[in-house]
């Protein structure tokens, strides 16, 4: 027998009662608007394509990294709104705010879209958290408000003398791409800074950062895809879903391309998704948010560990 | 080496937007000059190590201005200044083998094995069969460094300590 403390739990006891408590607000809170709880598997033949999140592979599948392809199937057969909360696995490092496993919800409005959706978000944060009602505002504005250039004109050498002059980078800012640039922008010189008060919603992304979201139609440059921040945490992301099936197999294609060209292996992509859209997904908005994190916002902790009964160096 | 100078990483952030390159955010010491600053690196980028050599040295003493240690095998000495040492000061045990990084023959960092064994000179008598409580007690040690123990170790006890976290990891076997 070793006197070593590994095999407690890193969370206070007090800490996992609170978790309790908020997964019990959640599920009223959807409960209430009649939004069905549903379960999706965690182990899958397919994968997640996206080029920046990496899934962890077991003898039998993949591991999810958000239940988002099995709930739009159910959303084209029929489901109406439904929500989820379960795990989720991505294959990262640990840090103040990563666990490789983590708690997401994540949910889809029927009907809604991205502006709906985030007064929804909105409401929920001010259940769970009792914070202020959420400001709102566009990352084009933002920019403006905060590193005073517009995202939608600056091109590629604007962005990299802006890095060079601030010194944000340790190697050549030629080495990125634009888009990495941005958000390199984004995460150091505006995301510790915004929400500080009240939390922010932040939408109309690049299109070229749309992930699964459509682009908006009066104006291309942007998509329909939206981030909530609090005191300097990314908290939730959410789209007014992509639901034409061509566009969705082409941005699968793409991303499996581009992962070819940079030492990735090709992901398996969900072929059942592409039969769901193209046999119709309803009209819908769905965001996903961190529950872990979520927690630490309202406990006040300074470490994911403080709210995970076992973090992964202990799982 | 950065800008010509070897740095050690003092804080290292990792970064990961939802969608979006994942990066680190490290906090460097310049070896050199002493400088703190703070970079970006995207995960996975490279940059050009030190031509620093690494030696195995025991720990002597300290004449309150240097830190002398000796290599067991030729008996050569060598003094490491107060900013080589930094705050692992708190972990140099006499007999103890720490690694020396030299730079152009000159220490410049001083890493102490990852487990050292010190005695408790301070702590709160814990209340037996307390096991409750999971937080545990604060305890000062020889050497001035205060960790977390658990409830039932006591003053005058040696326990080991993990130097890379600072915390307690066990009772030394005695």
């Amino acid at each position: 027998m070793s006197d070593s403390l590994q095999w407690q739990p890193t969370a206070p006891i007090d800490n996992l009662r609170a978790r309790a408590e908020l997964l019990t607000q959640v599920r009223a809170f959807f409960s209430a608007r009649n939004v069905l709880e549903v379960e999706t598997p965690v182990l899958s033949q397919h994968a997640t394509t996206d080029c920046h999140i990496q899934s962890i592979s077991t003898s039998h599948g993949f591991l999810q990294t958000s239940p988002e392809f099995a709930m739009k199937r159910l959303l084209a057969a029929g489901s109406g709104s439904i929500f989820q909360i379960c795990k989720a696995f991505r294959q990262e490092e640990s840090g103040r705010w990563h666990n490789p496993e983590f708690t997401m919800l994540e949910w889809y409005r029927v009907g809604f879209d991205h502006h709906t959706l985030m007064a929804e978000v909105d409401a929920l944060l001010q259940v769970v958290l009792a914070c202020q009602p959420c400001e709102k505002i566009s990352y084009q504005q933002l920019f403006i408000e905060r590193v005073d250039f517009d995202p939608l004109v600056a091109d590629k050498a604007f962005l990299s003398d802006y890095v060079r002059q601030k010194h944000l980078l340790a190697g050549d800012a030629d080495d990125w791409s634009f888009d990495d640039l941005l958000q390199v922008i984004f995460n150091l010189q505006i995301e510790p800074h915004i929400g500080q008060q009240a939390p922010v919603l932040v939408y109309g992304y690049p299109a070229s950062q749309s992930a699964l979201a459509r682009i908006n139609t009066e104006d291309p440059r942007v998509a329909d895809r939206f981030e909530a921040y609090y005191k300097g945490v990314e908290l939730a992301n959410g789209f007014f879903e992509l639901s034409n099936a061509d566009e969705q197999r082409q941005r699968f294609e793409s991303d499996n391309h581009w992962r070819r060209t940079h030492d990735l292996a090709d992901m398996p992509m969900d072929v059942h998704l592409i039969d769901a859209l193209a046999a119709g997904l309803p009209d819908c908005a769905g965001v996903a948010l961190g529950i872990d994190r979520l927690l630490m916002l309202k406990l006040g902790a300074t470490h994911i560990d403080q709210v995970l009964s076992f973090p992964f160096s202990r799982a | 080496m950065l800008d010509g100078e070897p740095c050690n990483i003092l804080e290292n952030e990792y970064v990961k937007p939802g969608k979006g390159q994942a990066f680190n955010r490290v906090k460097i010491r310049k070896l050199i000059s002493g400088k703190v600053l703070e970079k970006t690196f995207r995960s996975g980028e490279s940059v050009e190590g030190a031509d620093v050599l690494d030696t195995e040295l025991a720990y002597l003493y300290t004449d309150g201005e240097f830190y002398h240690f000796m290599n067991n095998e030729t008996f050569e000495q060598i003094a490491a200044d107060e900013k080589a040492v930094g705050e692992n000061v708190k972990w140099l045990v006499e007999n103890d083998v720490c690694t020396i990084t030299l730079w152009n023959g000159t220490p410049i960092s001083v890493t102490p094995p990852n487990f050292v064994e010190l005695e408790i000179t301070e702590t709160d008598p814990g209340l037996k069969g307390d096991t409750a409580g999971t937080g545990g007690k604060p305890a000062t040690l020889s050497t001035g460094a205060v960790v977390r123990v658990p409830l039932f170790v006591q003053t005058g006890e040696v326990i080991k300590v993990d130097t890379r976290s600072g915390e307690y990891a066990s009772r030394a076997q005695k």
